[in-house]
């Protein structure tokens, strides 16, 4: 079952994995990371389809794809 | 290799060539046009590379790139190229790389002239690029010692991992003169494991001078200093003509030494008890042979192709222990033996106003 | 379940210091993993310029030069000249690029130095806190011109990448974007056409690739990204503007 692995400290909070997730289930946590960013975060991994568009739209390699 | 008359750009060309230089990046600029040329014609017969950039300061960066990436490089230029050099220069000192930069200076400031001039002194020694770092120079007076410390630039660059420059002037680039081409004095040189070659087998190097932690940047500069200091304590350079008894000591280096020779010969002639010293590395300053003067010296006459740059060097070197006078031309005129002889005279006539 | 998406090892794993949603950090992973997928990272030497990219050496992870503002394909140069066998790289803002260094990346592409270029467009100055570029706009309000971008005072915005395309050496010059992920795809495709480019020998190949800068835009990053999209694109067309397989 596909799924995505967010490394919280590198985050930025920029948002763009959140715009580009085709099942909309990247949110931002409201617990920020030692830089102070909201973090991209995923609960619902089971609606997860692997296709890396988040990961592509980072711009700090903080996802890391399974499939 | 036996003996050759050969012009004295043209000698520079094979003297780094001899020395194993296999790079050159450089622009045309009058009077050291001969070098580039020579270099074309000469480096793809020994499996090198020239380029002409497409300016002085596109050529510094290639010389960067080159000596970065580990390998013996060179450049050439006069007086305005070297002024558009600098900042590469500066970028080259800082990242430890090592190359040879000559400068066969023409009269300035601005555009100036085309005739010799000793007027890029300061600009050589006192840096003049941003930043504490100095180049090491070696002013030669003859075209057989330039192309003699050219070929020994390349181990004191790659021994030092710092620029070498050659502060020749128009006469010493377009004079000929017999040459031959003498292997120097081996120095034991660690192996380049810095350079850029591709990470294969090891971990990555980087070549840079950018250290936005002041700390690390003072500790830089520590080390860059410890090098310069090193330099002053072992590599200093002169030589003494007539020094011995001499009461009046004439002080110059490059094509100005050769004409202050035959003052002195003339001055002592006339009773007067002359000497040159002269600076062949010009930084380090040749403080000690100072030291090394009778105390017969009642004064100094500093002699230069310029409105009086290394005249500064003296006084500090001398420190006050007697006057230190000056004359000199500027322009890109060469000083006649009878105008220096003039001014000795009266030094030693009676106190010059 | 296999490890399909992570980190390219041609990146260090230094955090990058790059503003939150600044595209800086999608072009770094698009070049690092145009290396890897080329299997050259141990022959690759990049050149780091003078800009927000300044610290690329650090996060480039293979031999890397420091050059000094727009003098990076002068430095290049030096580098393949000496290593013909390895491949160089530069990456260069617009500020380094189409200001200072007009002159360094122009006798480059004349020269066909078999170097590859990554050429970002970002239509600002970032690092020195959102100058007017070259590549600024026409009404585009930057810290140097805070009335928006006047040509009848200071000139229209340089089109680099069809500049470069009449200059005989330039084999390979292309302007993709990263504003979406269909982009990003091709952005990385045209990146490594651009090192086979030099791989092949065939001459000198440059990228232009579009870039946000949401901090000096006065925008959100994905603000940015539309911004781009709508003002810049028209501008700066995307495409292949000069391919080696029209030079055969």
């Amino acid at each position: 079952m596909p799924k995505v692995e967010f490394e919280r400290e590198r985050c930025k909070g920029c948002e763009l994995c959140v715009s580009v997730c085709p099942t909309k289930i990247i949110f931002m946590d409201e617990k920020i990371n030692q830089k102070g960013y909201k973090v991209a975060t995923v609960q619902e991994m089971d609606k997860c389809i692997g296709c890396a568009m988040c990961a592509r739209m980072c711009p700090d390699t903080v996802i890391k794809v399974y499939k | 290799m036996a003996k050759q008359l050969m012009k004295g750009n043209e000698a520079i060309g094979e003297a780094a060539i001899q020395a194993g230089c296999r790079y050159f990046f450089g622009y045309p600029i009058t009077p050291q046009n001969e070098v580039p040329e020579y270099m074309s014609r000469r480096l793809p017969e020994v499996g090198g590379v020239f380029l002409q950039a497409e300016s002085e300061v596109a050529a510094i960066n290639m010389v960067y790139g080159a000596a970065g990436a580990g390998d013996r490089v060179m450049t050439s230029s006069s007086s305005p190229g070297i002024s558009l050099k600098q900042e590469g220069i500066s970028y080259i000192a800082g990242s430890e790389l090592p190359c040879l930069i000559i400068n066969i200076i023409r009269g300035g400031p601005g555009l100036g002239g085309i005739q010799p001039a000793q007027s890029d002194y300061f600009q050589a020694t006192k840096g003049g690029g941003h930043g504490d770092y100095h180049l090491f120079v070696f002013a030669p007076a003859s075209v057989q010692e330039m192309v003699d410390l050219i070929m020994e630039s390349f181990d004191i660059a790659d021994y030092y991992r710092n620029p070498v420059m050659i502060l020749g002037d128009g006469t010493l680039g377009q004079m000929m003169e017999p040459v031959e081409f003498k292997a120097p004095k081996k120095r034991d040189l660690p192996p380049k494991d810095w350079a850029t070659t591709g990470c294969a087998g090891r971990e990555r190097n980087v070549i840079n001078s950018l250290s936005l932690v002041a700390e690390n940047l003072e500790k830089h500069n520590h080390k860059l200093q410890e090098k310069y200091r090193h330099m002053k304590e072992n590599e200093q350079r002169w030589e003494l003509y007539k020094t011995d008894d001499a009461e009046l000591v004439l002080v110059a280096y490059g094509t100005t030494a050769r004409i202050v020779k035959s003052v002195v010969n003339k001055l002592r002639d006339q009773g007067i008890k002359a000497g040159l010293l002269r600076p062949i590395t010009i930084f380090p300053f040749p403080e000690k042979a100072f030291a090394l003067l009778p105390d017969t010296v009642k004064a100094f006459l500093a002699v230069e192709m310029s409105a009086g740059q290394m005249v500064e060097d003296v006084r500090l070197a001398v420190d006050g222990k007697c006057p230190v006078h000056f004359c000199g031309r500027t322009g890109g005129i060469i000083p006649a033996p009878a105008e220096i002889i003039k001014v000795a005279t009266e030094i030693m006539g009676g106190e010059r106003k | 379940m296999k490890l399909v998406f992570e980190r390219p090892s041609a990146l260090t794993d230094k955090q990058t210091h790059y503003c939150p949603g600044c595209t800086h950090g999608i072009i770094h992973r698009l070049v690092a993993e145009a290396i890897d997928e080329l299997g050259v990272r141990e022959k690759a030497i990049g050149v780091a310029s003078v800009g927000c990219s300044v610290l690329a050496y650090e996060y480039f992870n293979c031999d890397m030069q420091q050059a000094a503002h727009g003098r990076a394909p002068a430095v290049a140069t030096g580098i393949k000249r000496v290593h013909p066998d390895k491949v160089v790289f530069t990456y260069q803002g617009d500020g380094d690029l189409a200001s200072i260094g007009m002159a360094e990346i122009v006798h480059a592409a004349a020269r066909g130095e078999k170097i590859t270029v990554i050429f970002v467009n970002n239509t600002i100055y970032g690092m020195t806190g959102g100058q007017m570029a070259p590549t600024s706009l026409v009404g585009q309000k930057t810290t140097t011109s805070p009335y928006g971008r006047q040509p009848d005072h200071c000139g229209y915005p340089i089109r680099m990448s069809e500049l470069l395309s009449t200059v005989q050496g330039a084999v390979s010059v292309a302007r993709v974007s990263v504003h979406d992920v269909p982009n990003i795809i091709k952005a990385k495709k045209a990146i490594k056409k651009a090192f086979e480019t030099q791989l092949s020998g065939a001459g000198f190949s440059i990228v232009e690739v579009l870039s946000t800068c949401p901090t000096n835009w006065g925008k959100t990053p994905l603000e940015a990204l539309k911004w781009l999209e709508e003002n810049m694109i028209p501008y700066y067309p995307l495409g292949e503007y000069r391919t080696p397989e029209e030079v055969k």
